[in-house]
């Protein structure tokens, strides 16, 4: 015996006298993960986290929490005398006389944003190829309650320094605050301990930003996580993959290596923007005051859809009986975004309730064989967008040199127009993609080569294409129309019958669908050849 | 192939043969895999002592020209570029590792409904009515009722706890520091002003002039910040109420946005515009501030203005309503 493995089993005896977890360790070290470029969206989340984690405990070194007035006395020459808060100055110190304290605030901003990016991007991955299906609605409902919480973080992140920017952020906060009808301005001075801006809002974000929320996270993180692995990771369709099985590679070494090394590089990334590329340079933007602000106001990308929302609402308010309702503001601000967030979190049942699909689901769809789902998450992608733009819309207008009117206009009208259009180009997209799909099995593959026949006819010379590719184009699952069923079993007319015709109506959308190609059709095509 | 009517569809051919690489069979091509993550593990400790070093060594005032990213502190910037060389490789080289020399079949595991078996499933009930009968909770109704009121009382108990984060709102809200006199400031320098002192088209930032004693506060400002525009007076467009609270074409409106409370900050000499930067809502100066685009749905309060003995600007009146955003208190006619 080597001493290498005598080291080995030393280690491994002492664990396993103490826990007996040798069976679960052998079990779990051979677990089997499926390997996909769109499995990394979650992991890249995931680092990015722990960047947070990192970065924002060396800043919290340094930053002191604190609106108490300070006059500025470093090293940047600019703002030398001017008075401001400990929040603020000590940002200052941070980014001018800590080494490395600039750096890692951008390592900070950059890993958020990146953080936010990621989610998205992994919540869209999963919502397109039908991940959320059964058994996983749980990971979905998480997943929903992560990403919220991460824009509140983000947003209560880059409120702490006290600058110009993130004050009017925090002011337009306050807004919606107290426009919150009957109990609004009550809920505005409890949180800001009295009349804007107060003296205890940044100590008071400060406790949520730094403990509070990282603590929520890191518990929904672990049960995301420990969910993954004990119901076992989803996979693409193919040659050899089932419903039964997982197919990919094993935790150890293969997952372990590829994991940890992609975590230096997530790493390597943000701290290479953090290096090379300036953001939020709140040393240029001075100290908050409510009676100034700088034009091209903007929040970070993952509030902006909200201001967009805000920015486009037509100027609606209710005086009634001595009191007033900001329609401008509960709409925008509160209601669109409630609907958007809790239509999401109930997605995964109501799609269930109209296919009337109760199964297990492992593999994953192809987003052109769930036509209607993948057109509702175009359309509210669209939505979004729209949003978003019109967050930016004084920038467009003066990079553009268009009015500014005009794309306010363009937004208000698009909101409405577009997201529609959206659902209905990409589900004719997704229906003539599968008829394509059809094609491609029953016809083969075009070789682009041109071939003369005696009489004189040109024709392309298609070839079959591999069982494989038959076989993933095939495989899928088409989802049946329910039917609207009057009455039970027995002949008695079922209650709730308008509920029952609009479930049968939404259910044959959601089945509309080009057959897939079978072998029979392929048969007789072959015998129509020759 | 005989004829039968049911649709046959594709067959699963099963997991495509395994590929192998390169370096699985070629001593040599493994060699130089495991050269290249020699390499790469190399270029990061190069990156950590490029990060130390510059942390150490370097002093922090050098600013360099770096083209497209501009001037750079030195320091500031070799440090990231360590940090990132030494976490990027050496990331990079765990993966190359695993993607050339780590074992790369695919391996097959099983999978399991997670449905249990049926006998499980009826054991698991059996059990729960069982131990929930023996608890008594379906029968006790007294003590689930009790129970519930109890649970749902406690969890009043953080909410109230909650009360004293700040006071109630009162009328704070409707409130400014301006009173009948008070004298108008530049914000900064608290100068008294005098009508001679702004040109036809200038605009000025205006704070009430502080009682002595009094220091200015950022919850004041919040409320009072007021902006001073001077027009030709015949370009107004007020009624006579209005036009009243004007002195000699000046004319002072909250600087605080009616829709959610930014400063109103943008004046457009050429239109008579005043535009909010957070969300574009704009205001006609020329008609009292009436709002002509965007989310605001009230004009921005105006303040009536006029001037006292020694001919410094003085407010008229307090302002007739409250300033900022709305709220359901606010009586709104």
């Amino acid at each position: 015996m080597s001493q290498k493995e005598r080291i080995a089993g030393g280690v491994a005896n002492y664990v396993d006298e103490r826990t007996g977890a040798a069976a679960w360790l052998n079990k779990n070290l051979k677990k089997v993960f499926p390997d996909h470029w769109s499995f990394m969206l979650g992991e890249v989340a995931l680092y990015s986290f722990v960047i947070l984690l990192l970065s924002g405990t060396f800043l919290t070194f340094w930053f002191d929490p604190s609106q108490r007035d300070v006059i500025y006395n470093g090293s940047y020459q600019p703002l030398q005398n001017v008075q401001m808060s400990a929040a603020y100055a000590s940002t200052l110190h941070i980014s001018f006389d800590v080494r490395g304290g600039l750096l890692m605030r951008q390592i900070h901003h950059w890993a958020a944003l990146l953080f936010m990016a990621s989610i998205i991007a992994h919540l869209l991955r999963v919502f397109f190829t039908g991940a959320f299906r059964k058994p996983r609605e749980a990971n979905w409902l998480i997943g929903v309650g992560l990403v919220t919480l991460g824009i509140v973080e983000g947003f209560l992140g880059y409120s702490l320094p006290d600058d110009l920017l993130s004050g009017t952020g925090i002011r337009i906060a306050e807004a919606i605050l107290q426009a919150i009808p009957v109990v609004g301005s009550y809920i505005a001075f409890f949180a800001f301990g009295g009349a804007f801006p107060g003296h205890v809002f940044i100590p008071r974000i400060y406790t949520l930003h730094v403990l509070l929320l990282p603590g929520a996270f890191l518990a929904l993180i672990t049960i995301h996580l420990m969910l993954v692995w004990y119901q076992k990771h989803t996979q693409y369709p193919g040659p050899g993959r089932t419903e039964k099985n997982v197919v990919g590679y094993p935790l150890m070494p293969v997952y372990m290596a590829k994991a940890g090394g992609f975590f230096g590089i997530v790493f390597g990334i943000t701290a290479f923007l953090g290096a090379v590329a300036s953001i939020n340079p709140i040393w240029l933007y001075g100290p908050y005051t409510p009676g100034q602000i700088s034009a091209g106001s903007q929040p970070d990308f993952y509030m902006g859809w909200l201001d967009g929302l805000v920015r486009m609402s037509p100027p609606l308010e209710t005086h009634l009986l001595g009191h007033t309702i900001s329609w401008n503001i509960l709409i925008p601000g509160l209601i669109v975004p409630g609907i958007l967030f809790t239509g999401m979190a109930l997605y995964p049942f109501i799609e269930s309730y109209i296919s009337g699909d109760k199964r297990e689901h492992h593999l994953l769809d192809r987003p052109r064989n769930v036509p209607n789902r993948t057109a509702l998450g175009a359309m509210s992608l669209t939505f979004m967008m729209v949003s978003l733009i019109n967050g930016g819309n004084d920038l467009i207008a003066t990079h553009f040199h268009m009015s500014i009117n005009q794309i306010m206009w363009m937004s208000r009208i698009g909101i409405f127009v577009l997201p529609p259009l959206a659902f209905v180009i990409t589900k004719r997209i997704c229906l003539s993609l599968q008829r394509a799909d059809r094609d491609l099995v029953l016809h083969g593959r075009e070789t682009g080569r041109l071939v003369m026949l005696p009489h004189g006819e040109f024709v392309e010379v298609h070839e079959p294409i591999s069982p494989e590719k038959a076989w993933t184009l095939t495989s899928h699952v088409q989802p049946q129309a329910l039917g609207n069923v009057t009455e039970d079993a027995n002949g008695v007319a079922k209650p709730k019958a308008i509920r029952n015709k609009l479930r049968a109506r939404m259910s044959a959308a959601n089945a509309e669908q080009a057959p897939a190609a079978t072998l029979t059709e392929a048969n007789e095509l072959e015998g129509g050849h020759h | 192939m005989t004829h039968n009517n049911e649709i046959e569809k594709f067959t699963d051919p099963g997991l495509p043969e395994h590929i192998h690489r390169k370096a699985d069979s070629d001593e040599r091509a493994a060699k130089k895999a495991e050269r290249q993550v020699a390499i790469l593990f190399l270029l990061s400790a190069v990156g950590t002592v490029l990060a130390i070093g510059s942390y150490i060594f370097m002093p922090q005032d050098i600013v360099i020209f770096i083209p497209i990213m501009g001037d750079q502190n030195a320091a500031q910037l070799f440090l990231g570029l360590g940090i990132a060389m030494a976490t990027f490789f050496l990331g990079m080289g765990a993966v190359h590792w695993a993607k050339t020399l780590m074992p790369d079949t695919e391996v097959t595991a099983e999978r399991h409904e997670f449905r249990s078996p049926d006998e499980d499933r009826e054991a698991f009930v059996a059990t729960v009515k069982e131990q929930g009968g023996a608890a008594g909770l379906g029968r006790r109704t007294l003590i689930k009722r009790s129970l519930g009121l109890a649970g749902g009382l406690a969890a009043l108990t953080p909410l109230v706890m909650l009360r004293d984060l700040g006071p109630q709102p009162k009328k704070e809200l409707e409130k400014t520091s301006w009173e009948t006199g008070t004298r108008l400031v530049t914000d900064p320098g608290d100068r008294p002003i005098k009508p001679s002192d702004l040109e036809i088209g200038a605009v000025a930032q205006v704070l009430p002039a502080l009682k002595s004693g009094e220091e200015r506060t950022l919850e004041n400002i919040g409320k009072d910040a007021v902006l001073l525009i001077r027009l030709n007076p015949n370009e107004f467009n007020l009624d006579s109420e209005r036009l009243s609270w004007t002195h000699d074409g000046i004319i002072a409106f909250s600087k605080i946005c009616s829709h959610m409370g930014c400063a109103v900050a943008l004046y457009e000499q050429q239109t008579k515009h005043l535009l909010c930067p957070c969300h574009q809502s704009t205001f006609d100066v020329t008609r009292a501030a009436k709002v002509i685009f965007g989310p605001a749905a009230r004009p921005l309060p105006q303040l009536a203005i006029t001037v006292d003995s020694e001919g410094y600007l003085v407010a008229k009146q307090p302002f007739t309503e409250a300033v900022g955003p709305s709220y359901w208190e606010r009586n709104t006619k």
